[in-house]
């Protein structure tokens, strides 16, 4: 079902791509909405489809299955051309921005070169004026004496700063932030993420922020924000930030929970542990069946996980989560764990996630 | 710590004295460059006590790798040691590690003290597989059969929790991260050092299987007894791991103490900031404070304290002064000259926690 105050959309979305080696599924069958402002999280281990997800949100990658709906209209059948409005609203910044910003190209350049071309500010005056704006917005200040900098002649933090200002150039609607505060230092890590909460704040930009750290995440994601949990492809888990890590539901989230080391010697020490049957990481060539998780998850049920493919339950309607023994501990205890903002409607579990969309509406917070 | 559960034909018997095993004094290191010289260590001194897991702690270009790399000279040919000794305690009788020839030098090294690098991938050759990698360490180091040497690479290979004779018989590429990292610790022990150098050993890792190297660091140290030093830019695995925790900062260590004082009782403004840096995943809402400003030119250091142009405590002596690890606890230096003041502003916090 279409929402239609969603600003981006992914029903039942997959890629898939052909190597060599055989046929790979990066992205396999992903549903999620996000509002106008929303920031949603995008939480997963290495090669985990993160990437590609973030990639089809800004346009770059066309899915191979499913629909991508941006504001209502359907983006994979878009004409090329239709396309390339679409990616003006959409922007990506990336992991590297040493790699995204061209090493020859001042900051004037890197910015002026979008915005005169698209006909955002006519003239170098228009120009300058704007960028001087844009690079007071992600804090690089006093801005004139960043105009003439080569990316070399920048920190990792700056040279990041300036890959979100060239995103916002365009006035994009929707950011995706590919682990995009992953290569700089924690000290600068900080700003970096707050800088970004506050273009969410002012800007009302709604972030797809890719990380592989769940605490940034939860940083990042806010009181308003989720965090979707992926694991070979598919979204496992979705929820608001806060009761995800409080009270996460798929056995994964709650291995991935219980690993993670934190910086508190007494608290990460006598963390209670989750026990794998697994360590290997399946490859994506050759998925296990039924469940992806099932070699690996401690509540595995022989018959079923190893069988039966698991659809997408939602609990609630800002939460949603993809197993058959939580979905059959839900139903059983329909009253059981609320969604944090107590309507007695979100407490109901829709086994029918294929025609409403599991994540189809939900509100923000703020 | 006992260093005597473990006895294999490869090793001598060592003496079980309680103390340090090795013993860094005013250690300098620096590296020739376009620009001039980056000055990457900075008169480093630290003692490292048998069985014990000290943690070097700090952000990227602080000089960690440098240190580790010094200790066990194999720094590059642009690298030079204009000062400083490193002590190691063989038997009790004192080893000067930086005057050592290259007979004693080849036996310090894998034997006495050995380094796992930084990248799992790249430490391993790739055309190479498992089993000739490990042949070509021992048999470099050590006189052993080609019999002896097979079965002591099962040996650490079982110990690291892998499938040892498949894996002896697989090529790198073949191995996930989690493994090859495995295979690198395993390689590391082979010769059942006193000392393991690791630099990094998780980073790069997927959480699940970073869980399970932190699990697998832990039980060896517990079984094996050696004396670790790790590197680490993430506060989270030092919390884990570590008995004693070093901040290094502009090539300095400027703080060094037992984990939970570094922690929960930090002295220096940059252990502090690293901290409150950090966002935490299940302690609760805390606030994150960032540090201004950016790490210096390792080629054009700041005068003074050098951290004092990012620091919120410096004042006007900071500029002039660099202050030395001073005692602010027991077991516990800061080279800080206001570190007082930083007890006293935590004071609230800490008696909290208490
Ligand atoms: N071969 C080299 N030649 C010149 N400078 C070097 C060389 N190796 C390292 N450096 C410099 O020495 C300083 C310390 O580097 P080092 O690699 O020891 O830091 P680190 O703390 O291990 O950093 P990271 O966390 O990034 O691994 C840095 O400024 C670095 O750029
Ligand atoms: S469906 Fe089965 S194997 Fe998959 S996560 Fe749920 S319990 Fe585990
Ligand atoms: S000595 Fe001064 S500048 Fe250095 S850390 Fe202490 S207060 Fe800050
Ligand atoms: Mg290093």
């Amino acid at each position: 079902m279409t929402n239609e105050a969603a600003l981006l959309q992914f029903e039942r979305v997959s890629r898939t791509f052909t190597t060599k080696r055989g046929v790979v599924r990066a992205v396999d069958d992903v549903t999620f909405a996000a509002m106008p402002g929303e920031v949603l999280c995008l939480v997963g281990e290495s090669g985990c489809g993160k990437t590609t997800t973030g990639k089809m949100a800004a346009g770059l990658v066309r899915p191979t299955g499913g629909r991508i709906l941006f504001e209502g209209r359907d983006f994979a059948t878009m004409p090329e051309r239709k396309l390339r409005v679409y990616r003006k609203a959409a922007q990506i910044v990336h992991q590297d921005p040493y790699a995204s910003l061209n090493p020859i190209r001042t900051v004037y350049q890197t910015l002026s070169v979008p915005l005169l071309h698209h006909g955002i500010v006519r003239g170098r005056t228009a120009a300058v004026e704007r960028i001087m704006e844009l690079l007071t917005t992600v804090e690089l200040t006093p801005p004139a004496d960043f105009l003439g900098k080569y990316p070399h002649q920048l920190s990792g933090g700056q040279r990041q700063r300036v890959a979100v200002a060239r995103a916002l150039t365009l006035n994009p609607r929707l950011i995706v932030a590919d682990e995009a505060v992953s290569m700089v230092d924690v000290s600068i890590r900080v700003s970096l993420l707050n800088m970004l909460l506050r273009l969410r704040d002012t800007l009302g930009v709604a972030f797809i922020f890719i990380t592989h750290d769940l605490a940034v995440a939860k940083h990042f994601a806010g009181r308003g924000g989720r965090i979707a949990v992926m694991y070979l492809g598919r979204i496992v888990e979705i929820e608001p930030a806060a009761q995800l890590i409080r009270d996460p539901l798929h056995p994964y989230t709650q291995a991935l929970l219980a690993a993670v080391p934190e910086a508190d010697p007494d608290l990460t020490r006598n963390k209670e542990k989750v026990k794998l049957r697994s360590l290997e990481i399946p490859s994506l060539l050759q998925l296990p069946s039924g469940c992806t998780f099932h070699p690996r998850c401690p509540l595995f049920e022989e018959g079923l996980c190893d069988v039966q493919r698991p659809e997408t339950v939602s609990v609630g309607e800002r939460r949603a989560v993809l197993c058959h023994v939580v979905a059959r501990q839900m139903a059983a205890a329909p009253m059981g764990p609320t969604t944090g903002d107590g309507h007695a409607s979100d407490r109901a579990v829709g086994l029918d996630s294929r025609r409403d969309g599991p994540v189809g509406s939900m509100e923000v917070g703020r | 710590m006992s260093t005597s559960t473990v006895s294999t034909a490869l090793t001598e018997p060592v003496a079980v004295t309680a103390g340090t095993i090795l013993s860094v004094r005013d250690l300098w290191v620096e590296y020739r460059a376009e620009r001039g010289m980056v000055q990457a260590v900075r008169g480093v001194n630290f003692d490292l006590r048998k069985g014990e897991s000290l943690a070097l702690i700090g952000e990227s270009g602080s000089g960690k790798t440098t240190l580790a790399v010094a200790l066990i000279r194999l720094l590059t040919k642009t690298a030079r040691v204009p000062r400083g000794t490193v002590t190691y305690w063989r038997n009790g009788r004192e080893v000067d590690v930086l005057a050592l020839g290259a007979e004693d030098l080849r036996r310090f090294r894998w034997k006495e003290c050995a380094m796992v690098f930084q990248s799992a991938l790249n430490s391993l050759n790739p055309v190479l597989k498992v089993w000739d990698q490990m042949y070509d360490t021992v048999r470099y180091h050590e006189s052993m059969s080609k019999d002896a040497a097979w079965q002591r690479s099962l040996e650490v290979l079982q110990m690291v929790q892998l499938d040892a004779a498949r894996v002896l018989n697989s090529y790198p590429h073949e191995l996930s991260g989690g493994m090859r990292q495995r295979v690198l610790l395993a390689m590391g022990l082979l010769l059942n050092p006193q000392v393991l150098l690791l630099d990094e050993p998780t980073t790069a890792l997927d959480i699940l299987t970073q869980r399970s190297i932190i699990n697998l660091l832990r039980q060896l140290k517990a079984t094996l007894g050696f004396s670790t030093i790790f590197i680490s830019h993430d506060l989270s695995l030092a919390a884990e791991l570590a008995d004693r925790v070093a901040t290094m900062y502009a090539g300095q260590v400027v703080e060094l103490g037992e984990v939970r004082d570094i922690f929960y009782r930090p002295r220096h403004p940059y252990t502090l900031g690293l901290l409150q840096a950090v966002p935490s995943l299940t302690a609760g809402e805390s606030e994150m404070v960032s540090i201004p400003g950016s790490p210096p030119d390792l080629i054009d250091l700041p005068s003074g304290c050098k951290f004092h142009p990012r620091c919120t405590y410096a004042i006007e002596r900071c500029r002039a002064e660099e202050p030395a690890l001073l005692t602010v606890g027991p077991q516990h230096g800061a080279a800080c000259l206001r570190w007082a003041q930083v007890a006293q502003d935590r004071e609230h916090v800490e008696t909290q926690r208490a």
